[in-house]
């Protein structure tokens, strides 16, 4: 089982992204459960969401503790939330971020989702929508296919720039 | 088809595809998304039934019943004080004979204010009359709510159906879920004595101490004839769409010296629990059950049994240990975790197994046996 923890803040489609990644999860032959935190949620307040990822049926409903993998959509979270907390040894990180990152012990990768998404003029309120980018990087990091990525974005969005934000992510991430 | 859908989003579905003629309902946390998403299937013409939306669940079932009485199919949803609010109303509902399904999304009671999973609002309306299962994925949600509608009007039954599912654990989770072409799975709905203005006939009059009890029996008659209505409709799913169901759902229990029993995504998390269990060696088993009215038959002799209970009543004990003590005449361990959402993993249920004292009761997180 693959254990994926999501941070963003309420607005920002971080919960969608968690759906996303189970329906392209679907397309890959696979199972997924994807679940939000359980409390009020917020917009603007730090939330998680959460993916398990797995060949067979998942039987499991408690809490993720130890996920395998955490993804940052708003680097602002970091300030207030541990987002290592529980993660793996050697577990994976996406931060949504132009520059570089590094952890000890663990692998870290970034794109800037905000920048595709405004260039992609992909704004609701206000806000950048990084979920459907996030999928790019995701596939680029061996979560997903990319072609299961892009048919879960299609399902959802009829507007092709989500698929080119994700597009835009998997190019731009450096390997 | 498969999609991901929230254990809510899955008995909309199911609903839109068992093609009610009303919906009455008032929204309530956990339960919520069902009814708006009906509510959105009626506004944009994918459902044609009337949506009334009411100002209470007393109102709401007593809609249900008014409609129903007509002889159409009916449904509303529910969850925790919605459905105590309703509770004049369920009897009634049962008393009249009236096959109305209702989703429970199972959610702790107040005081304190706590919106999470615990069984004691379903267990609580379980002298009602009503059959009642217990889902545990959301494809089960799905399936159970399709296969509500065929057993509640059955002419063998014509008794409401509750199919619950735990609050946020099942409700608000995404999870695969298979849809069906239904076919002529659930027939057209035919209610024996349903008001005809052409024939007046008078319902729910005085009934004497001469003729309350007959009525009482043939609910309780017609319990008892729903376990083959169950198992006929149980089989006939099976066979259309590839999905197997039972009173219980056993994981491991052929060979097994222990069996942990509990309702709903417990008794889901407990198969990962029996998987741990016997890597250590110890023989365990679980047996989640489904059906709670009517009550199904247990084959526990010769095993020491574990059963999480998440609600009470108090002064008294786990509701559903004592249903099964009651039963089977079994000593067992109970267990009371997950009141009001309380995290409970495979591995504190392992533990409960593990450190097991027959005939005592444990209540998980106070550290107390009993």
């Amino acid at each position: 089982m693959f254990e994926v923890r999501i941070h963003s803040r309420g607005g920002q489609g971080g919960v969608t992204a968690a759906r996303l990644l189970a329906m392209a999860t679907l397309h890959d032959g696979k199972y997924a459960t994807a679940c939000p935190f359980y409390s009020a949620e917020r917009r603007g307040e730090p939330i998680v969401s959460f993916v398990r990822i797995d060949d067979t049926p998942i039987k499991v409903y408690s809490q993720i503790r130890q996920p395998d993998m955490v993804v940052v959509l708003d680097t602002s979270v970091m300030d207030v939330v541990d987002v290592l907390h529980g993660l793996k040894k050697g577990g994976r990180i996406f931060i949504n971020s132009a520059g570089k990152r590094e952890f000890a012990g663990f692998e870290c990768r970034n794109v800037d989702l905000t920048g595709i998404a405004l260039r992609e003029k992909l704004v609701v309120s206000g806000s950048p929508i990084l979920n459907t980018a996030v999928l790019g990087a995701l596939a680029k990091m061996g979560i997903v296919t990319a072609d299961s990525a892009k048919k879960a974005i299609r399902e959802m969005f009829s507007d092709e720039r989500n698929v080119n934000a994700a597009d835009a992510a998997y190019k731009e991430m450096s390997v | 088809m498969k999609k991901i859908a929230t254990g809510n989003k899955a008995v909309a579905e199911a609903v839109k595809q068992a093609v009610p003629t009303v919906v009455a309902a008032y929204p309530i946390t956990p339960q919520t998304e069902i009814v708006e998403q009906i509510a959105e299937f009626v506004t944009s013409g994918q459902m044609s039934a009337r949506y009334i939306a009411v100002e209470s669940e007393h109102s709401a079932m007593a809609a249900c019943i008014g409609a129903s009485i007509t002889g159409v199919r009916t449904f509303t949803a529910t969850s925790s004080h919605g459905l105590l609010y309703m509770h004049e109303m369920t009897n009634w509902a049962a008393g009249a004979r009236l096959p109305i399904v209702m989703a429970n999304v199972n959610r702790s009671l107040g005081p304190g204010w706590n919106i999470w999973a615990e069984h004691t609002d379903a267990l609580q309306e379980r002298d009602t009359g009503w059959l009642q299962v217990y889902v545990s994925t959301v494809q089960e949600a799905y399936d159970a709510t399709l296969m509500a509608f065929r057993i509640a009007e059955h002419n063998d039954v014509l008794l409401p159906v509750m199919v619950n599912l735990d609050g946020f654990l099942l409700s608000h989770i995404m999870q695969p879920v298979d849809t069906v072409e239904l076919g002529d799975f659930i027939p057209a709905i035919h209610l024996p004595y349903a008001i005809d203005p052409k024939h007046p006939a008078g319902y729910g009059t005085l009934t004497g101490p001469d003729q309350q009890f007959k009525f009482r029996w043939d609910i309780e008659r017609s319990m008892r004839d729903s376990v083959k209505v169950i198992e006929e409709t149980e089989k006939d799913f099976a066979k259309r769409f590839g999905r197997k169901y039972d009173f219980t759902e056993d994981y491991r229990c052929e060979d097994a010296d222990v069996i942990i029993i509990a309702l709903g995504t417990l008794g889901k998390e407990a198969e990962v629990a029996v998987d741990l269990l016997r890597n250590e060696g110890i023989k365990a088993g679980s047996m989640r059950i489904r059906w709670l009215r009517p009550f199904p038959k247990l084959n526990l002799k010769g095993k020491e049994v574990v059963v999480i209970d998440r609600d009470y009543s108090f002064g008294f004990g786990g509701i559903v240990a004592n249903e099964i003590k009651a039963k089977t005449g079994i000593r067992l361990y109970s267990v009371i975790a997950g009141i009001g959402g309380q995290e409970v993993t495979y591995d504190d249920i392992a533990g409960f197994v593990r450190t097991r004292r027959m005939g005592e009761e444990f209540w998980f997180g106070v550290n107390a046996h009993v």
